[in-house]
């Protein structure tokens, strides 16, 4: 039975997007702090970041939970959005939810999907050729991603789609971080105002980064 | 004053329906929405139409009643009010007002304006209650302490008058704050406790078989809730909800 709540209820499938929310935010916050190495770091230390990453057995394992995270985020969230808009079948002729509501928080689904196209755009260009693709060595015998990254980025559209797909995860951050917490039970008078606020600094802080770096290997 | 309505027809639950305009001429501005309504159901049974269906009993804000959605909002612009308490000071001469009703799966229109929340009836019945034995020896409430705080949080859920304002306003037509109110007013009391875990698990079983949709935490229903309801209250669901699921299953 507990497991059919867990499952099957509205509030358990929701807990289920948080919790799998929040272990993508943590991921993301190591996956700057990796990727930050390709503006003050070198070739060398990041190709060897890179091999570390892809070889590491506790990563290894890690990474499995972060690609079952993103499927289930993804599919279940799918599947709340479809139940959404199943719930009113009519709809208003005239509708003023700017008067109520932020528009990321009514928009989760769609960031969502850029993410996500996003996410298969990324992984085939960087995460597909590091694992099954033909990739150049560089001096010291290792697989030589920083060169393929500074090469994508060397093209204005690519890295453009990447500084609107980074403004997108903002938006869905900025409304996901804390509503993950309320989803979670945790609100308080007195603390969630400050994880309101810190959701939303996070988020732009995070995909501001993100962004920041295609822009800095386009202009260097 | 002088207004362009555009109200929702519809002859009953199988057929379509559409909006249709209206000109009210002549609408004090100290008078009640629902008395403009009513201004205007004169109008059509003067001319032998069928006069406007909607909701409305106490017409004071307690009953939960009246349900419109006016101009894009549920109980129209202001705040913290129904809609028997919207004032047509609110307009503008010559203003054009949308008139529909709360649109939900689960709130299925009757006629017109008026629809059937008889989903949170049921919502109510799965677990809405305490058992108490009223064989004559009931414990005189007040014999047992409860901190003022918990005492001020039930007291604002039990405000709730179930009017659906939060099922219409949300995105998803979640009916989460309705829920939350109603188990809120119970778990924080003693009285409430005995029944807690089964009350949270029966509540929201019975609000997914309703059709409601799930809630993305938008706030929209705490800005339009006509009693201030707050988001706390969900955030307590979860946590009722999760818990009991945990533990009893």
């Amino acid at each position: 039975m507990s497991s059919q709540g867990l499952i099957k209820s509205s509030i358990g499938r929701k807990l289920w997007m948080a919790l799998t929310g929040l272990f993508l935010v943590l991921f993301l916050v190591v996956h700057l702090a990796g990727n930050l190495q390709l503006i003050y770091g070198t070739q060398e230390g990041f190709n060897e970041y890179s091999q570390f990453m892809t070889t590491f057995p506790l990563i290894k394992i890690t990474s499995y939970l972060l690609y079952a995270s993103i499927l289930l985020h993804a599919v279940d969230g799918f599947m709340l959005a479809r139940s959404n808009r199943a719930a009113r079948p009519v709809r208003y002729a005239m509708n003023k939810p700017g008067e109520n509501s932020s528009w990321a928080s009514r928009s989760m689904a769609l960031l969502g999907t850029i993410t996500l196209v996003f996410l298969i755009i990324h992984m085939k260009s960087f995460w597909y050729v590091m694992h099954f693709g033909n990739i150049p060595m560089d001096a010291n015998g290792m697989k030589d991603l920083y060169s393929i990254t500074i090469a994508a980025f060397e093209n204005p559209l690519y890295s453009l789609l990447y500084v609107i797909c980074m403004i997108a995860l903002g938006f869905h951050l900025s409304h996901g971080i804390q509503s993950a917490f309320q989803t979670l039970g945790l609100n308080h008078p007195g603390y969630t105002p400050g994880i309101k606020k810190f959701g939303s600094i996070f988020a732009w802080l995070m995909s501001g980064l993100f962004a920041l770096i295609p822009i800095w290997i386009y202009l260097t | 004053m002088d207004l362009n309505l555009k109200v929702w027809r519809q002859k009953n639950a199988t057929e379509k329906g559409a909006l249709k305009d209206y000109a009210i001429k002549e609408v004090s501005p100290d008078s009640s929405f629902l008395e403009m309504l009513d201004l205007l159901n004169d109008q059509l049974i003067e001319s032998g139409e069928d006069p406007v269906a909607f909701d409305h009993d106490c017409r004071e804000g307690i009953c939960g009643s009246c349900s419109l959605y006016v101009n894009g909002e549920a109980h129209g612009p202001s705040r913290a009010i129904t809609t028997c308490q919207l004032h047509m000071r609110s307009f503008k001469d010559g203003d054009t007002i949308y008139i529909e009703p709360f649109r939900a799966k689960a709130f299925p229109v009757i006629k017109d304006l008026v629809v059937d929340r008889s989903s949170f009836d049921r919502i109510q019945q799965a677990g809405g209650f305490i058992s108490v034995n009223t064989s004559g020896n009931t414990q005189d409430a007040n014999a047992l302490p409860i901190p003022k705080a918990d005492a001020d949080k039930a007291f604002d859920a039990a405000t709730c008058i179930g009017c659906g304002a939060c099922v219409a306003t949300c995105k998803n037509a979640s009916a989460m704050l309705f829920v939350s109110a109603k188990v809120s007013q119970f778990s924080l009391l003693p009285q409430g406790k005995v029944e807690a875990k089964s009350r949270a698990l029966n509540m929201v079983h019975q609000m997914d078989l309703e059709g409601f949709g799930n809630c993305t935490n938008t706030g929209a229903c705490e800005v339009e809730c006509p009693k201030g309801i707050s988001l706390e209250n969900i955030a307590r669901l979860n946590r009722e909800f999760l818990g009991a699921t945990i533990t009893e299953g």
